[in-house]
């Protein structure tokens, strides 16, 4: 009988070690517990998310993949091109070590994506920090930035977009989600299988040391106040050997004796060996003193459970390996045939001649489901009312002034810019639009396509409701690509939630699909695959539930995409939505929320139909070449919708309206589907032809300087300043 | 008429060179393994940017020492034009055939962004653009900060060897206009026989006026024009 405290270090509850010998037989040795730790764990085994993953909308007519089947998912955007990509999360490595910690993120989600014979050509990533005056959020932060920037400008991927937020709820929790996109010949996507029995099992890359061993089960599948003595868990990246690894593997991939390409990421070349195997419907017989390594003495436990980065599992036609070995070895790159794909269903585990195991593969990928229903059973969440403060719904132009300004002093609102200059978003010269705007663009050489890619999630509004807000967050991240001119065809999902085993964690999780399964049938956008990152705890307290989706869009080339800023005085600005105005209720989990009434409360709404209207009618508008610029409303409400359209150009505005008595929820409060816009005057007809006039209307004009209202003038000067200041500490 | 492009371990910015020489401007553009042991044929040898062998030890270090390295400098000494863009800079500075040092930039971070570029076009490389144009060319690098002794960049200026200052929209050349810390806001140099250029900015990056601008171009134009004319 193993002891609790090993059955901890391993994350497995007692009853899933009883489940284990009841399925297997017998008690596991070691080396089995080991592997059962990596591949039963949360990270490996989806054990609380699983059922959930299972109703989610996944395919379209566009899809070639569906979620969960290949290390990432594709999506087919015509002239036999295929676009593949996926996010992932690494949340945990990144609390213990920031800088390696997000490194070794962004090298783990693009081996995902050349996994599958893609060239990668977009990053994206979302960041979530709690207040920058703490000294120890401030030094995750700039360790997290530099991470990504050390990194992924070593790979010459094109690091285009994304989002940096910050809320006291990621305080020792931050949270590091990186996407990655890929392009393939839609013909030659490859699998992460063997084909036959007798193919080879071949580990390229990096030797096998001993880091990372346990990241799965302990860093990400446990609280957080349990893993900070686990930083050996972290693993050291080394991008230059990734940048090998890319090209390599991508010039295989075009020969014929390949048959499979697998990542070798969480619980190392166990859970991607023994993945590969399951996939195949083969078995696998691996021989550890094949696998080549760093240090003398490495057990075999420590060489199966290794999470050593910048290594690649490939499966290869028997005696065919010559041309891949001559391949690598002209990228100086190691590879040893550590195994083979044998007939029938097990996994063999050999030390040379030492036979060390024997496992049914099945019940290593099987491990138990858990029915959230019956862990959140009862819950009912704690709601709280939204209160209005007096002086909210009293006119005051001052306190109109000085809030408005104290908004563009949050580090939510300011511009991102000194994170995103930090990494390289022009190589390989297909950025069109580039980072900063609602969403980035790419074109596509040699087609006539260009594709949009945005990547965020606002966790707030979850906080408050969290089916709603998964539904908001996948409207948004669709307005974001609408208002590019571009169509939303394919997402990806990062997940980021507290403890599932706790009721609260298990029904946000359940909202969050209620809501992610209303609102992808809406849009008809398939989420194609993701990662799901539980157990974010902080010392203190969960994160707000953070579903983040990464959206791509496609439009043709010659779409004239509307700038995020007003171009020149003159111009009209409309509204695209039912209202100008917010409402007191949208000041619920705002921004303006969260910074002078330091709370958390209310009720948020959507209407997705409505939504999907507004969406398809701005796409017209751009399609037909209207419109000047477009921006979507959001983070902070119309009033910073308005002055960070203006900012773009430096530029002002006067709105023919009056600001309203409740002024704060009327110029903050975060009501969705509206869309801020500007347009030729001449166009103006053939806009009203377009539009229901329901859905629209006119409301001021482009000007040199300041915010106008009938009832107040706003300086514009002091509002940019702060904005292009940027954070209150210097990431 | 032809370009060879070299790849070194690392290096990422071969296959943006070669799509702005080849597939834009139309020149006949070849790649060129570090390992190999002779230039074939070739009007213009490319140092692209990246990252070779990881820039581990000192930027540009290790590749001024791949086996191609060797034909390259003879290339270079026999008068054959090189451009070594940034990290291609970097080992044209190791390579010694270029004078001075490219060291971590003045604020410590990696720095991508469009950046402001006076010309001087008394150059093989630059004399299809105007005198003291301002051109629009995106930086990208960590490492971009030029420092030469005294003695070395008064004879930059004397020669009239800099090529390229960072500077203003408006052509304005002052600190406040120089991302990286580099001496006298040096973006790139030529040596003194005039053949050789290194640039921190990235001419291939700015091809097209779809991604940002074309600006870029000029400099091939330029050199592949006077290898025309001989």
């Amino acid at each position: 009988m193993v002891s609790e405290e090993i059955l901890k270090e391993l994350a497995l509850t007692l009853s899933e070690y009883n489940l284990i010998i009841e399925k297997l037989g017998r008690e596991p040795n070691e080396l089995e517990l080991g592997l059962f730790g990596a591949l039963w764990s949360e990270h490996c085994g989806y054990k609380h998310t699983k059922k959930l993953l299972r109703t989610i909308k996944s395919k379209s007519k566009y899809t070639l993949t569906e979620a969960g089947e290949e290390n990432a998912g594709a999506i087919n955007i015509g002239d036999n091109k295929a676009i593949v990509m996926k996010i992932e999360s690494h949340n945990h490595p990144s609390a213990v070590e920031p800088y390696e910690g997000a490194a070794t993120g962004v090298g783990g989600i693009v081996r995902d994506i050349f996994a599958m014979g893609a060239r990668p050509i977009a990053l994206l990533n979302s960041l979530r920090f709690s207040d920058l005056s703490n000294d120890r959020n401030m030094q995750i932060a700039k360790g997290v930035v530099q991470g990504i920037s050390g990194y992924g400008n070593c790979l010459g991927i094109p690091n285009i977009g994304g989002e940096c937020y910050f809320d006291e709820s990621y305080e020792n929790n931050p949270l590091v989600n990186a996407m990655c996109v890929g392009l393939v010949e839609a013909d030659s996507i490859l699998s992460a299988k063997a084909e036959s029995p007798g193919d080879l099992l071949i580990i390229i890359g990096s030797e096998t040391g001993r880091d990372g061993i346990h990241g799965a089960s302990g860093l990400a599948s446990q609280n957080f106040e349990e893993t900070i003595e686990l930083r050996s868990a972290v693993q050291v990246g080394n991008p230059f050997l990734e940048k090998l690894l890319i090209e390599a593997c991508l010039e295989i991939s075009q020969l014929d004796e390949l048959v499979g390409m697998q990542d070798c990421g969480a619980a190392g070349i166990t859970s991607a060996a023994i993945e590969m195997a399951e996939r195949s419907n083969l078995g696998l017989r691996i021989d550890v003193s094949k696998v080549p390594v760093r240090e003398k003495g490495m057990t075999p436990y420590e060489i199966m459970l290794s999470e050593s980065q910048e290594r690649m599992l490939i499966a290869v036609r028997n005696n065919e390996y010559k041309n891949i070995f001559n391949t690598l070895e002209k990228w100086d790159l190691k590879c040893e045939i550590i195994g083979e794909f044998i007939e029938g269903n097990d996994v063999e585990i050999y030390n040379q001649e030492e036979f060390l195991s024997k496992t049914p593969i099945k019940i290593l990928t099987s491990p138990p489901e858990y029915d959230l229903n019956i862990i959140s059973a009862g819950y009912a969440p704690n709601k709280k009312k939204i209160t209005i403060n007096k002086s909210y719904s009293s006119f005051n132009g001052n306190m109109i002034k000085d809030f408005t300004q104290r908004i563009f002093e949050s580090d939510n609102i300011v511009s991102k810019k000194s994170i995103y200059n930090k990494y390289d978003h022009h190589v390989q010269t297909n950025t069109v639009v580039e980072p900063g705007s609602d969403a980035s663009v790419l074109r596509i050489k040699n087609t006539d396509k260009m594709l949009a890619f945005s990547c965020d999630g606002n966790s707030r509004l979850c906080g408050v409701d969290p089916k709603l807000g998964a539904e908001i967050n996948i409207a948004e991240a669709c307005r974001n690509i609408s208002v590019m001119g571009a169509t939303p065809i394919g997402l990806t999902d990062g997940l980021n939630f507290g403890d599932p085993t706790k009721p609260k964690g298990a029904y946000e999780l359940i909202e969050t699909f209620n809501g992610f399964n209303h609102a992808c049938e809406i849009f008809d956008t398939p989420i194609i695959s993701g990662n799901a990152s539980l157990f974010n705890q902080g010392h203190t307290s969960s994160i707000n539930p953070t579903p983040i989706i990464g959206a791509m869009g496609i439009m043709n080339k010659n779409t004239n995409i509307p700038s995020k800023g007003f171009i020149v005085p003159g111009h009209k600005i409309g509204i695209l939505g039912k209202n100008l105005w917010g409402t007191d209720l949208g000041l619920s989990g705002s921004e303006f929320q969260r910074i002078f009434d330091k709370e958390l409360s209310g009720e948020i709404s959507i209407d997705l139909e409505f939504e999907k209207v507004i969406q398809e009618s701005i796409r017209k508008l751009i399609a037909e070449n209207l419109i000047k610029s477009a921006h979507d409303i959001s983070l902070g409400g119309f009033m910073t919708a308005l002055v960070l359209s203006c900012e773009k150009n430096k530029l002002g505005a006067e709105i023919e309206k009056v600001v309203p008595e409740s002024w704060a929820g009327a110029l903050f409060g975060e009501d969705q589907s509206r869309i801020i816009f500007s347009y030729d005057v001449k166009d103006k007809n053939k806009i009203s032809k377009i539009l229901n006039k329901i859905h629209w209307s006119e409301i001021g004009t482009v000007t040199k300087k300041n915010i106008k209202f009938k009832n107040i003038l706003i300086e514009s000067d002091p509002m940019f300043l702060s904005y292009n200041k940027g954070f209150s500490r210097d990431i | 008429m032809k370009i060879g492009i070299v790849v070194f371990p690392g290096t990422w910015s071969e296959s943006d060179t070669f799509y702005a020489t080849k597939d834009i401007l139309g020149f006949q553009t070849e790649y060129i393994w570090h390992k190999d042991q002779k230039l074939n044929n070739l009007d213009l040898v490319v140092l692209p940017g990246g990252f070779s062998y990881g820039d581990y030890l000192r930027t540009g270090a290790i590749a001024s020492f791949s086996p191609i390295m060797e034909d390259v400098i003879k290339f270079a000494n026999n008068g054959g034009p090189v451009i070594g863009i940034c990290n291609g800079f970097q080992i044209l500075c190791e390579s010694k055939l270029l004078p001075g040092i490219l060291i971590r930039n003045k604020n410590l971070s990696f720095i991508c962004e469009w950046s402001n570029l006076l010309v001087n076009n008394q150059s093989k490389f630059t004399d299809e653009y105007q005198n003291k144009e301002v051109i629009k060319i995106p930086i990208s690098h960590g490492e971009g900060n030029y420092q030469a002794d005294r003695y070395t960049i008064d004879q930059l200026e004397d020669e009239n060897r800099i090529i390229f200052r960072y500077c203003s929209n408006d052509g304005t050349v002052n600190e406040i206009n120089n991302p990286n810390g580099s001496i006298n806001n040096i973006a790139g140099i030529t040596n003194k026989a005039g053949n050789v250029l290194g640039m921190m900015p990235h001419p291939e990056k700015a091809s097209e006026k779809l991604i940002g601008g074309d600006d870029g171009l000029t400099i091939f134009k330029s050199i592949m024009k006077k290898v025309s004319d001989g």
